[in-house]
């Protein structure tokens, strides 16, 4: 979530980690792919954003989907709880 | 707050990993997968056979404004109390092909367990489908009432 406070160049990003450049190139690519980040040429750098709208959609799927089970689970215990009550 | 339900999809598999802490002995969290009673309240089901044994079957159904909304059944091919639950599950009248579940019940301490389900899928893509679902019904719940608003506007 580097990219998430500001925008970075793929150097900066890439000194973060200990991987080697080229992965994580690589892995820049995969995410510009699936629209998650976005590029922007200022001068002679490319900056790399992350895109918000996309992250939220990603994570908000998984979340509705955790949220129903989450539910279910809650039932799950408030209905044993008054079962071993009686 | 802590999430007590957790759910993993990693990029690129077939599987959901969902895992839950309760606030409940290993025994009475497993009654409410072994007792269609209760199992029908949580779930808000209609339980139509459950057969708890290796090789056995189930089927239930879930009612909305007494209308039937959707209907499962699968085939426990493991069926330990207090342990394991290892079965097929099947959503009836939909594109979706049978999936397979492992559910692992543990004791963490007297009065709390936890289980551990992992739902495997025919393809990556029915999985993604699948875990869109909830969202993708939200949307529509949140589409329908927006335009039940246009419509009170018109």
């Amino acid at each position: 979530m580097l990219v998430a406070t500001k925008a970075m160049t793929a150097g900066a990003i890439a000194s973060n980690f200990a991987t080697a450049r080229p992965t994580v190139s690589k892995h820049i690519q995969i995410l510009i792919e699936c629209e998650l980040l976005t590029q922007e040429q200022i001068g002679r750098e490319i900056y790399y954003h992350a895109s918000a709208s996309k992250m939220k959609e990603v994570a908000d799927y998984i979340e509705q989907f955790r949220q129903m089970w989450d539910d279910r689970f809650n039932r799950l215990e408030t209905v044993m709880k008054k079962y071993n009550r009686k | 707050m802590e999430n007590k339900t957790v759910v993993s999809a990693e990029d690129g598999t077939q599987e959901i990993l969902i895992t839950r802490v309760f606030d409940l002995p290993l025994e009475l969290l497993f009654k409410a997968y072994e007792e269609p009673g209760l199992f029908e309240e949580w779930m808000n089901a209609k339980v139509l056979k459950m057969d708890n044994k290796d090789h056995g079957s189930y089927a239930f159904e879930t009612w909305h404004n007494g209308k039937v909304v959707f209907r499962a059944n699968g085939t426990f091919h493991e069926f330990v109390p207090q342990k394991r639950i290892t079965r097929t599950f099947e959503m009836e009248d939909t594109p979706f092909p049978v999936q397979l579940e492992f559910l692992e019940f543990e004791e963490l301490t007297n009065q709390t367990s936890k289980l551990t389900m992992q739902i495997v899928f025919r393809s990556v893509e029915f999985r993604n489908r699948l875990l869109q679902m909830p969202f993708a019904h939200g949307l529509n719940m949140a589409h329908d009432r927006l335009q039940e608003k246009v419509n009170r506007l018109k």
